[in-house]
């Protein structure tokens, strides 16, 4: 199955956030990567999407979405940054 | 306390920061379709007119989401060709084997159609033209900020209809009248395929900053110099701004093409972080 | 806000009494993965039933193979809306599997190569509702659809079928595995729609 990029996600995302989250830096709580959400590998299905590390592939964060309902799960996430300016 | 909101108010925007300020707020919109054309045999090119659209910058995508008689839905992302503030939106959709949506928007989209769609999206694969105003102010103040604040020069790789955000860059470059270098690798399959390619060609006719290479992988136009075929590394090599020029590199593509072609560029010494991609998926 | 797509028509609706409620009728086998589909070569593969004293049954592909094999006729129901009938699978029993086993736990999460997970109950894994399968349509199972070897639990939604399953670890309380943790049922019946908490 081919991935695509955290960016593809921005629009489900936008429900949650009120600010675009696929730009805030994330970092992975297995190897400690640090990189924009944005560059994470999606990997999209119609059960739902999976942010995977682009370096050590393990899972950041999930997205499940229903008719009537989204949920968006980071267990892989152990922070993640905003710019102020 | 004191001390770190010092540093933090002293510590110059960078690049990046800049580059994902503030976008229009993403929300969702009815568009109404203003005008369909064929782009090519295989995919056509839809004008929106999108009730309430913020503006979008060059490189964004939105989603758009049909609805049938039952209530089932299906959204699908596209990226948008166009930029700027008003409220026209031009999509290039290329129809894919098997697709939901795709046939619909390529075969069945018709002027005065409703459309629901979801954006501007994705703030991080987007490029701004260039502050001149701040360049020379900073410029008359001390050449060390002003060299900080040099555009870094701008490399687009496109593969197949890849080329959607990297058309709408490269247009707002030239509609800013924008002196950063801007260099674009098309790789497409036959001279049939090519999305815009009548403004593609005016753009590299009219402007100095702007360069075009292209690649065909299945067949050439009469008298082209290389045989048809993939981009390789070295094709890579000698189409893109070196390494040593530090350009921002946009690759938008099929995965596959992305993998390859982001892999080659780190070999070739870019820097990971000056590489962004968008994935379509696909082989 | 949303309005009907003057056009759309969306999914075929092939009615049939087999097909639970919200589903609709598929032909080909659609493709779900979380991630990279792992490569495990049937060399290194095992399978192993991990209980609450810390015992550990496992089988490696040999041993695995000379157990007795169930041929398995069965419908399968996506949660993503698809289903799929009269699939025909080859695998093992869970109930030959837990033959050995001695628990007094009722809960079981399966642990797969690529480190997927899932629970169920012990229940819906006895009495001929569940297999290890190793064969789809009388084809080795692809890697894309969980090869070597996954579970087929066909009586729930499918993500509950583990793909490239290794193991299953004996819970006393009914724990989230990877789905279940992010939105969908624990259960996941899907004759009552079970799909999402």
């Amino acid at each position: 199955m081919q991935h695509v990029d955290g960016n593809a996600i921005a629009g489900p995302l936008a429900e949650f956030f009120a600010f675009d989250i696929t730009t805030a830096v994330a970092r992975c709580n297995g190897c400690g990567f640090v990189a924009e959400l944005a560059r994470a590998m999606v990997y999209t299905s119609p059960a739902g999407s999976v942010l995977r590390c682009a370096s050590c592939e393990q899972v950041l964060a999930t997205l499940v979405e229903s008719d009537d309902r989204a949920w968006f799960g980071f267990s892989g996430v152990s922070a993640i940054e905003v710019r102020r300016r | 306390m004191s001390d770190a909101s010092t540093a933090t108010a002293t510590t110059a925007t960078s690049e990046p920061a800049r580059a994902l300020a503030a976008v229009p707020r993403a929300g969702w919109h009815v568009a109404t379709v203003a005008a369909t054309r064929r782009e090519t045999a295989n995919a056509a090119r839809l004008e929106l007119e999108v009730d309430g659209w913020p503006g979008n910058a060059a490189g964004q995508h939105l989603d758009l989401r049909l609805t049938a008689p039952d209530g089932y839905t299906a959204t699908r992302s596209y990226s948008i060709a166009s930029s700027g503030s008003g409220t026209r939106v031009v999509l290039a959709v290329d129809r894919l084997p098997d697709g939901e949506v795709s046939p619909f928007l390529v075969n069945e989209v018709r002027v005065g159609d409703r459309l629901e769609v979801h954006g501007p999206l994705g703030a991080f694969f987007v490029w701004r033209p260039v502050d001149h105003g701040a360049l020379r102010s900073a410029g008359d103040g001390a050449g060390g900020a002003a060299s900080a604040l040099r555009a870094r020069p701008v490399q687009l790789i496109a593969g197949g209809s890849g080329i959607v955000p990297l058309f709408a860059m490269a247009t707002a470059h030239a509609e800013a009248r924008d002196l950063t270098p801007f260099r674009m690798l098309y790789s497409v399959r036959t001279p049939d395929d090519l999305f815009f390619a009548e403004e593609l060609m005016a753009l590299a006719a009219t402007s100095d900053d702007f360069r075009l290479d292209l690649v065909y992988t299945r067949r050439t136009p009469d008298g082209w110099p290389n045989p048809a075929g993939r981009v390789t590394r070295e094709a890579l090599e000698g189409a893109v701004l070196p390494a040593t020029e530090r350009p921002i590199v946009y690759v938008c593509g099929s995965t596959g093409f992305v993998e390859r072609v982001a892999s080659w560029l780190i070999e070739l010494g870019h820097d990971a972080r000056d590489i962004r991609t968008e994935r379509f998926g696909g082989i | 806000m949303s309005f009907i797509t003057r056009g759309f028509s969306g999914r075929s609706h092939e009615r049939d009494e087999r097909l639970p409620p919200g589903q609709t009728l598929v032909h080909d086998f659609p493709v779900l993965s979380a991630g990279p589909t792992p490569e495990i070569d049937t060399a290194e593969w095992e399978f192993s039933i991990t209980t609450e004293t810390g015992g550990v049954h496992s089988w490696n592909w040999q041993q695995f193979m000379a157990l007795p094999i169930d041929e398995v006729d069965t419908d399968i129901h996506c949660v993503t809306h698809w289903s799929k009938l009269g699939t025909s699978w080859r695998g093992i029993s869970l109930d030959t599997l837990f033959e050995n086993v001695e628990t007094q736990y009722d809960y079981v999460m399966a642990h797969s190569y690529g480190g997927y997970t899932t629970n169920l109950a012990l229940d819906d894994l006895l009495d001929g509702k569940a297999w290890i399968a190793f064969e789809f349509d009388g084809e080795p199972l692809d890697p894309e659809h969980g090869g070597p070897a996954r579970l087929l639990v066909p009586h729930l939604y499918f993500w509950k079928s583990a793909k490239w399953v290794r193991g299953l670890v004996m819970m006393g309380e009914d724990e989230p595995g990877f789905w279940e943790q992010n939105g969908y049922h624990l259960h996941g019946d899907p004759w009552k729609e079970e799909r999402y908490w």
